[in-house]
């Protein structure tokens, strides 16, 4: 069975329509990466992915692990295995790392059919993927996102991906604001993950990222449409050429 | 996210019971006829009966000046005072003389409110005084208590064996003329809780009382008086239910607190009377009027609150912080939704050197729910060094409610700090998005999200109490206090 | 307290009957004195006057100057510094001098006194049955400009407020038109030529409309015996952009009314004041900003200085309607007082009634702060001048907010000469 497989995907932002027919079909282990100038429908693509209420589908299908995408809430998604990597991290104030990791893998869990872990499982279970990503020892206690940097921000997120241990991982300009010792953090934490079971959908402007995570397949995005698709030399002729090129090929 | 909103607040009212108990009370309405019969019911000295009629009189002046406060950004019918109960008792079989005499019924009741009175089955670790209607019914660990001089039950038990205490204190924190409802409360009042932690006592237990409102058509008008002698600590709770009924019913209490010389009171309150239905019919108007004197050099007067019932709540807990280096603090949660209404805050009055206020205001309107923060602090001219903080967030669940701020700062001096700080937003879609990208439920979030948005309020609550605070704010338990 | 009161109105009432007002204001004069004749002047039972007694205001019996002063240019220039020659148009008492006028901006500045008919916004934005003194302006105003700013005329047009007279009142009125699309910059200067005890009672309309930015400074600096009462009523259209700039320096008695109704979507509005409370002055600003309509911002800091026994209020309305999501507003009152006697009032207040908004306020109160104070002497500057160089660091925020740079030096010279003036900074 494909992991995932869009079809002909139209979709809306208010009055504008950004993703304007769009064909991708990821298999169990394969890494896909998506790049294109800004404002060409990556992010709109992630948002519709993990089921964001502003984005709307007005044609097309998704279909993940052979189910309708579109039937999903954004919990059930998460539940059966979509995890985005947010570009901006949200800050809740009040609510510690420590409650909204155990209630979010709890609630993973109990979907898998697993047993909910307890308070003294689930922080062994977490103290080691805090070393893998090189989170502070007080992350735990501390709210979510709230007063990280740049860096602990994406790096609470991969944490939060080696926790919940998802089949298809969204990451959406992961590697934006990051120096260059944080990015080969987040990438080890990500490259942890690779599997033949797992796939990741890799967003990124630059292709700096890919050299920490190298894709199977670079996808170019112009005006809603992938224009290009290749190998990973595509996105070296991407850094060579710059974008222009490309938007001029695909017109 | 409205529909779980909506869900969340139509949450059904767990303690809209009614006791089906005979109860005795005096006629309806409010004279100076009705006022001599409660005092003679309580069997009181002369002097407190005086007192009531001062206090009536003065009412009644009120009454007919228009007194009746409308600066609180609060909507209601006018209340006929005319048209209640102010008494009401269940009848008790004879003089008790244990906690085992107590009847059958009304210990029932309590046990279904979470409050088991029974000497087997008490909460460990917390005395209650038990108030029905307009009497207390019961108080548990008096003994145990007494062995070490603290005074704890009913305020009619403390007026017959310590009237000098009573005499004393009564009205020196909130006299009688200080506002309608404690002009109203002082006339009528007919029972409540009495507290005295002697000298250097710290008092072993949480005491607390369980104020129930059961009759119809009836009021309850009571009384606290707290004193905690130097250096005593003492905590206390409240926590107040009703049953559900179409009618509004009034609630008018004073309490009084008294700190001196290093001591120290936390008093905690978890309101929950009856809030009225969806559309706004029935519940109670709760007009209460809370003050703590800072008397004492270096005492401290912490007030922590859980607003959640009520059709209207008018209060305004404060302290007056008369002694050099005392303390007050404010912690307060409130939240209005369907059709209630809050205008709630606090008063911090600064009178001696170097005190400091500290008042942290968390409310949550949802539904039509309409609430206001109010408060007051003054610095007087002599209150050199008086520090100040104010911090009053207001969250928006839906698109009918509204959140208002009004602070008043008045400053008389000049080596004091104050700082007031205020925001107001709804529960941010990117929040709500963004735990249910990691699988937790629309519902749980929100709930998270509001524990979080109230936490450091409810860490101030005792813990057999921040339990219940959070269930009645539709948030889990688990890992969210501390 | 009231008899007094009642009084004065019937002094300021027998005012506006002694002589037939110019063409413009009769139809204002007619609604106004009836507005004034049924309201009176407020006591500090209403709400909006709380923390303010006008008995002092009330007590003296004010003249209506008809033949007043006519001062060389020189006297003008040498209170109004800097003068901003286009546009400048100066009134002594409540009357405009014609022959002191400067060359003409692109804005058309017309005086109310000598124009046939009143101006369409005359009386429309300022509400006198809600507010006495604007009751009480329409009542005797007898003089005033209109200005119209279209285009975008880099230049400010200067309207300067001398008080000559002692025990002399005097309501001008402003109108300003700020057309479709225009940039402008209008300076509103409240100054006294000799010091004298004077009373000014000025109310300005001024109305923003779609993409029109401007601002809007106003000086108070007519001195310590100064009376002054200022309304402004302000609405702002689509994408219209109003900020203002009230400056008070001391002064006897001070109060500002300034209201701003965000009435058009995207309209924005900035409210920056400085007041510097002197002496046993007063001084009171009153703030209101009406979210009418969805995706406005609001924007306000009013910071306070008080010395001697000077008393401060402030009260900060800000009105977000029920529609009027993604609204954005900030409100910020911090103040310093500088002596034992100072006081201060202060009440920011949200009323919030939509709920996808972003509000907050804050307000602070407090002393110079003494680990600045001492880290600057311990690089050898001396006490008094480090407290002066600090006070002017925190109305510097403020100050440097003015349009006109030679303007925000200015002020900030004026600022810093009337603290030190009071030799007193505890």
């Amino acid at each position: 069975m494909t992991m995932l497989e869009i079809e002909n995907l139209h979709a809306t932002a208010g009055d504008a329509e950004i993703l304007k027919g769009i064909d991708l079909t990821i298999r169990p282990g394969e890494i896909h990466a998506i790049m294109g100038p800004n404002g060409s429908g990556k992010s709109t693509l992630a948002g519709v992915l993990s089921g964001r209420a502003a984005f709307e589908v007005t044609k097309g299908s998704i279909l993940y692990q052979g189910k309708n995408l579109q039937e999903l809430d954004p919990e059930q998604r998460a539940r059966e295995g979509i995890f985005l990597a947010f570009q901006y991290p949200v800050e809740i104030p009040g609510v510690t790392n420590n409650y909204f990791l155990k209630a979010s893998l709890n609630a993973i869990r109990t979907h898998r059919g697993e047993e909910e872990l307890d308070a003294m499982d689930f922080l062994s279970v977490v103290k080691e993927k805090m070393k893998i990503v090189e989170m502070p020892k007080d992350l735990m206690g501390r709210s979510i996102n709230e007063g990280f940097s740049g860096g602990e921000k994406k790096r609470n997120e991969v944490l939060q991906m080696l926790l919940l241990e998802p089949k298809l991982m969204v990451l959406d300009e992961t590697d934006s604001g990051l120096d260059i010792d944080a990015l080969r953090v987040v990438a080890t934490g990500v490259n942890h993950l690779r599997s033949p079971e797992r796939s990741m959908l890799v967003i990124t402007h630059y292709q700096r990222l890919l050299d920490y995570i190298v894709p199977d397949v670079v996808h170019v995005l112009s005006e809603g449409r992938i224009v290009r698709s290749g190998g990973r030399e595509l996105a070296l002729e991407l850094e060579e050429k710059g974008y222009g090129w490309i938007e001029e090929a695909g017109a | 996210m409205s529909e779980t909103i909506e869900k969340l607040a139509d949450r059904e009212y767990e303690y809209g019971f009614v006791t089906d108990i005979e109860e005795e009370r005096i006629p309806k309405g409010l004279s100076e006829e009705i006022v001599r019969i409660i005092s003679a019911k309580k069997d009181e000295p002369e002097w407190l009966l005086k007192w009531r009629l001062k206090a009536f009189e003065r009412f009644q002046q009120m009454r007919e000046d228009g007194h009746c406060p409308d600066w609180a950004k609060l909507s209601y019918p006018e209340i006929d005072f005319q048209d209640m109960y102010y008494y009401a008792a269940p009848k008790p079989k004879k003089q008790l003389e244990s906690l085992d005499e107590v009847d059958p019924e009304l210990l029932a009741t309590y046990e279904k409110l979470g409050i088991p009175l029974q000497e087997q089955k008490r909460l460990a670790g917390v005395a209650v005084d038990a108030v029905f209607d307009s009497v207390s019914v019961a108080t548990t660990y008096k003994g145990e208590l007494e062995k070490q001089g603290i005074l704890f039950g009913s305020f009619s038990e403390a007026v017959k064996n310590h009237p000098e205490l009573v005499r004393k204190y009564l009205g020196s924190v909130v006299p009688y003329s200080d506002n309608f409802f404690a002009a109203l409360n002082s006339a009528v009042f007919s029972d409540g809780s009495f507290a005295y932690i002697p000298k250097g006592v710290r008092c072993p237990m949480e005491l607390s009382t369980y104020f129930r409102i059961n009759a119809q058509e009836t009021g309850q008008f009571e009384r606290t008086l707290i004193i905690a002698e130097e250096s005593s600590y003492v905590s206390y709770l409240e926590g107040c239910t009703a049953p559900m009924r179409d009618e509004n019913q009034l609630h008018a209490a004073v309490v009084e607190l008294v700190a001196l010389d290093d001591a120290e009171i936390k008093y905690s309150t978890v309101q929950n009377w009856y809030p009225g239905d969806k559309d706004g019919k029935g519940g109670i108007y709760n007009f209460v009027t809370k003050r703590g004197a800072c008397r004492g050099k270096r005492s401290k007067i912490s007030w922590t609150q859980v607003e959640t019932g009520s059709a209207i709540t008018w209060k305004y807990p404060g302290c007056i912080l008369q002694g050099d280096d005392s303390v007050g603090e404010f912690y307060s949660v409130a939240l209005t939704n369907n059709r209630q209404q809050a205008d709630t805050g606090t008063k911090m009055i600064h009178i001696g050197k170097n005190t400091k206020s500290t008042i942290i205001s968390k409310g949550i309107s949802a539904g039509h729910g309409q609430q206001s923060y109010r408060g007051l602090v003054r610095i007087g001219p002599k209150a050199h060094g008086a520090r100040n903080y104010s911090q009053c967030d207001s969250l928006l669940l839906g698109d009918q409610c509204g959140a208002h701020t009004f602070p008043y700062l008045e400053v008389k001096n000049a080596s004091s700090t104050l700082e007031h700080e205020a925001t107001t937003s709804k529960i941010g879609e990117d929040q709500l998005f963004y735990c249910r990208q990691r699988g937790i439920s629309e519902e749980d979030a929100i709930s998270m999200i509001v524990n979080g948005f109230c936490k450091e309020v409810l860490r101030e609550l005792p813990m057999e109490f921040a339990v219940e605070a959070q269930a009645l704010l539709g948030v889990s338990l688990e890992g969210s206090v501390g | 307290m009231k008899d007094a009161l009642q009084s004065a109105q019937a002094r300021f009432l027998a005012q506006a009957t002694e002589r037939i007002p110019p063409p413009a204001f009769v139809e204002l004069r007619r609604e106004a004195t009836a507005a004034f004749t049924d309201r009176g002047l407020p006591t500090m039972k209403q709400e909006e006057w709380r923390h303010t007694n006008i008995a002092h205001l009330a007590g003296i019996e004010w003249a209506a100057l008809h033949e007043p002063l006519a001062p060389p240019r020189s006297a003008i220039e040498d209170v109004a510094t800097p003068i901003f020659a286009c546009g400048l148009e100066v009134f002594i008492d409540g009357h405009h001098h014609p022959e002191l006028h400067g060359s003409p901006g692109a804005s058309e500045v017309e005086t109310l006194g000598s124009t046939p008919a009143p101006p369409a916004l005359l009386g429309r934005l300022a509400d006198a049955k809600a507010h006495p003194f604007v009751a009480l302006n329409g009542a005797l105003a007898c003089d005033g400009a209109r200005v119209r700013v279209h285009g975008d005329d880099p230049r400010a047009v200067h309207l300067v407020f001398a008080q000559g007279s002692e025990d002399a009142a005097s309501h001008p009125r402003v109108v300003i038109d700020a057309e479709r699309g225009s940039r402008g910059t209008i300076i509103l200067d409240h100054v006294s030529l000799a010091g004298a005890r004077h009373f000014a009672n000025s109310v300005v309309e001024v109305e923003i409309a779609e993409e029109a930015s401007l601002d809007l400074v106003i000086l108070q600096r007519a001195g310590g015996t100064s009376f002054h009462v200022g309304h402004v009523a302000g609405r702002v259209e689509r994408n219209g952009r109003l900020r203002t700039h009230t400056i008070s320096l001391g002064g006897r008695f001070v109060r500002n009314d300034l209201e701003v109704v965000l009435a058009g979507e995207g309209a924005e509005c900035t409210m920056n004041g400085l007041y510097l409370g002197l002496g046993e002055g007063l001084i009171d600003n009153h703030t209101w900003v009406d979210h009418a309509v969805p995706h406005c911002t609001s924007r306000e800091l009013y910071k306070g200085v008080l010395t001697g026994s000077a008393r401060g209020v402030f009260r900060g309305r800000v009105v977000v309607r029920p529609d009027a999501q993604k609204s954005e507003a900030t409100q910020s009152n911090p103040n310093l007082l500088l002596s034992d006697g100072a006081e201060i009032d202060t009440k920011p207040q949200l009323e919030i009634y939509a709920n996808d908004v972003k509000c907050s306020h804050g307000a602070a109160i407090g002393r110079l702060d003494p680990e600045s104070l001492f880290y600057l002497r311990s690089r050898g500057i001396g006490e008094d001048e480090a407290r002066g160089l600090l006070t002017r660091g925190f109305a510097a925020e403020v100050l440097s907010a003015l349009p006109e740079p030679s303007l925000a030096e200015a002020m900030s010279a004026v600022f810093l000469e009337k603290l030190e003036a009071t030799g007193q900074r505890t």
